[in-house]
């Protein structure tokens, strides 16, 4: 019996000298990524609302599976199943592509996150800056949708939310930069590497407090929400999806919580770097404390006002990020 | 001897369909930026048209190049240009028939602009480069900035100067309709 445990070795061989390891790589990593992406947003919506339910002294969902861990699943499966309803007046190609646009730039970040040293799909000497591209892009989608769906309460999330991203991406960069600066690279392996010994949270902390309230805001999270606030705007941006297409806005949204919280991890809190455990472990584990931490805050703190949202971003968190960052290149000239 | 992809599938052959596919996402994006009467198609059409030039750069292993395409035209300007949109006169207002000495003239100078670059395309000696750059540090990007492209860099700052005077200008006269309407 032993010939049998060797045919997964022989059938990986082969593949591996059929494709070749770049081709190889790109396909396992897209494979893996699409089942990542489902079993991430599973995950995230139990773990939402059981952080949820025991924050408002309540047990959150229990019934089916153990701890309620399947309720996600069936709630997927439900989604499935339903129909999908355009309304008569939307602009149908522009509505019908939004939910696509919106999911698919939050795969391609994918390609660069850094699980551990040489575990990743390419190391590509831009990785930054393709997350933050492909960021923006989304935020396109997002408009895309609220305009074609022709409902006022639609348009309105969406211009909300576009009015945000644009005010909040802007300290989201600069305060990546000043670690850009510091490690002298793009790249994710290397900003890791540069981290040897010191995480960069306790260099720059200013600059990791202001990347996690932007993250924030980036993703579209209370206290930021106002997007898709539900007492003022039904759902936002989403409001005339229903069935498939409104999950994959879903699944956009969780999935990009697990970007933003990969790149924090990755520029402030030393990538994969820890004791005892493998790299991906500990990246994993950070990334999953950190998603915490962003739940917590979403279930603490009440919604801003807009008015309160913008000011916020453009009188107090760019100049303090612009600041900081002009602060770090002098400190850097005057240490090296 | 196994089985090889390269043999059956010639990397030549993949560059080659990468290489139509951004250049026909190019095309296509430019024709729905243009021909649409509708002012939204437009803003997504250019969008569309800006992602297949980042696909080119990327083909042209300009990896730097694609995403700041990326970031900057699609993140910045193209979400601006909606914003102009909506802050302009509103959608269900019939748009006039396009007045035609107009239609003429953006064509004469569209095509002017185009022999102009096909006449610097076909006369300029391309040489295939020796190598592709490589270095990709915060350090050679900043050095490339300040001396190699430093003219193209001040350009742009020049072009984002008169962008913002256009504005203030444009602003400028609409608040002053607005206030002789009021003393009126």
């Amino acid at each position: 019996m032993a010939w049998l445990s060797n045919i997964p070795a022989t059938v990986w061989e082969g593949l591996r000298a059929f494709l070749g390891p770049l081709a190889l790589t790109m396909i396992v990593g897209l494979l893996l990524t699409l089942g990542w992406v489902q079993v991430n947003a599973l995950f995230l919506v139990w773990l939402e609302r059981k952080v949820a339910g025991h924050i408002q002294l309540r047990i959150g969902p229990k019934e089916v599976g153990p701890f309620g861990l399947l309720q996600t699943l069936v709630d997927g499966v439900k989604l499935l199943g339903k129909e999908l309803i355009t309304p008569a007046p939307v602009s149908w190609p522009l509505f019908v592509l939004s939910p696509i646009l919106v999911f698919a730039p939050v795969l391609v970040s994918f390609v660069v996150i850094p699980f551990g040293p040489g575990t990743q799909i390419r190391d590509l000497n831009v990785g930054l800056m393709l997350i933050f591209a492909f960021g923006g892009l989304g935020v396109l989608a997002i408009l895309m949708g609220g305009w074609a769906s022709n409902n006022k309460y639609a348009l309105l999330g969406a211009i909300r939310s576009v009015a945000q991203n644009v005010a909040y991406e802007i300290p989201l960069l600069l305060s990546a930069m000043s670690v850009v600066i510091m490690a002298g690279s793009l790249s994710f392996q290397a900003i890791v590497q540069a981290q040897e010994g010191l995480w960069y949270v306790f260099c720059q902390p200013v600059a990791a407090l202001l990347y996690l309230v932007g993250a924030t805001a980036e993703t579209n999270r209370a206290p930021f929400d106002i997007p898709e606030a539900e007492s003022e705007l039904v759902a936002g941006f989403h409001t005339e999806y229903s069935g498939m297409r409104f999950a994959l806005f879903f699944l956009a949204e969780y999935t990009n919580m697990f970007i933003v919280a990969s790149v924090a991890t990755a520029l402030f809190f030393g990538g994969w770097r820890g004791p005892f455990w493998p790299g991906p472990w500990w990246f994993l584990l950070k990334v999953y404390l950190l998603i915490f931490v962003v739940i917590w805050v979403r279930w603490t703190f009440p919604r801003l006002r807009f008015d309160q949202l913008m000011n916020f971003a453009w009188k107090y968190m760019i100049p303090i990020a612009v600041l900081n960052l002009m602060v770090t290149a002098v400190v850097l000239k005057i240490v090296r | 001897m196994t089985p090889v992809m390269g043999e059956y599938i010639r990397p030549e052959a993949v560059a080659w369909a990468a290489f139509i596919l951004v250049t026909a996402l190019t095309f296509v994006g430019a024709l729905i930026a243009v021909l649409p009467r509708n002012i939204i198609y437009n803003v997504f059409g250019l969008a569309t048209c800006i992602l297949g030039v980042a696909g080119l750069f990327i083909f042209l292993g300009s990896e730097f190049l694609a995403m700041m395409e990326i970031l900057i035209y699609i993140g910045a300007i193209s979400i601006a240009i909606v914003f102009a949109i909506m802050l302009s006169q509103p959608m269900h207002v019939q748009i006039p028939p396009a007045w035609r000495p107009k239609l003429y003239l953006s064509f004469a100078v569209s095509a002017v602009v185009f022999v102009a670059f096909s006449i610097i395309v076909l006369r300029t000696p391309w040489e295939v480069a020796l190598e592709r750059g490589q270095d990709w540090t915060v350090r050679r990007l900043g050095e490339l900035f300040l001396t190699r492209y430093e003219l193209l860099f001040e350009l742009i700052s020049l072009a984002l100067l008169v962008a913002i005077i256009g504005a203030i200008i444009t602003a400028a006269a609409l608040g002053g309709g607005r206030k002789s309407e009021g003393g009126s």
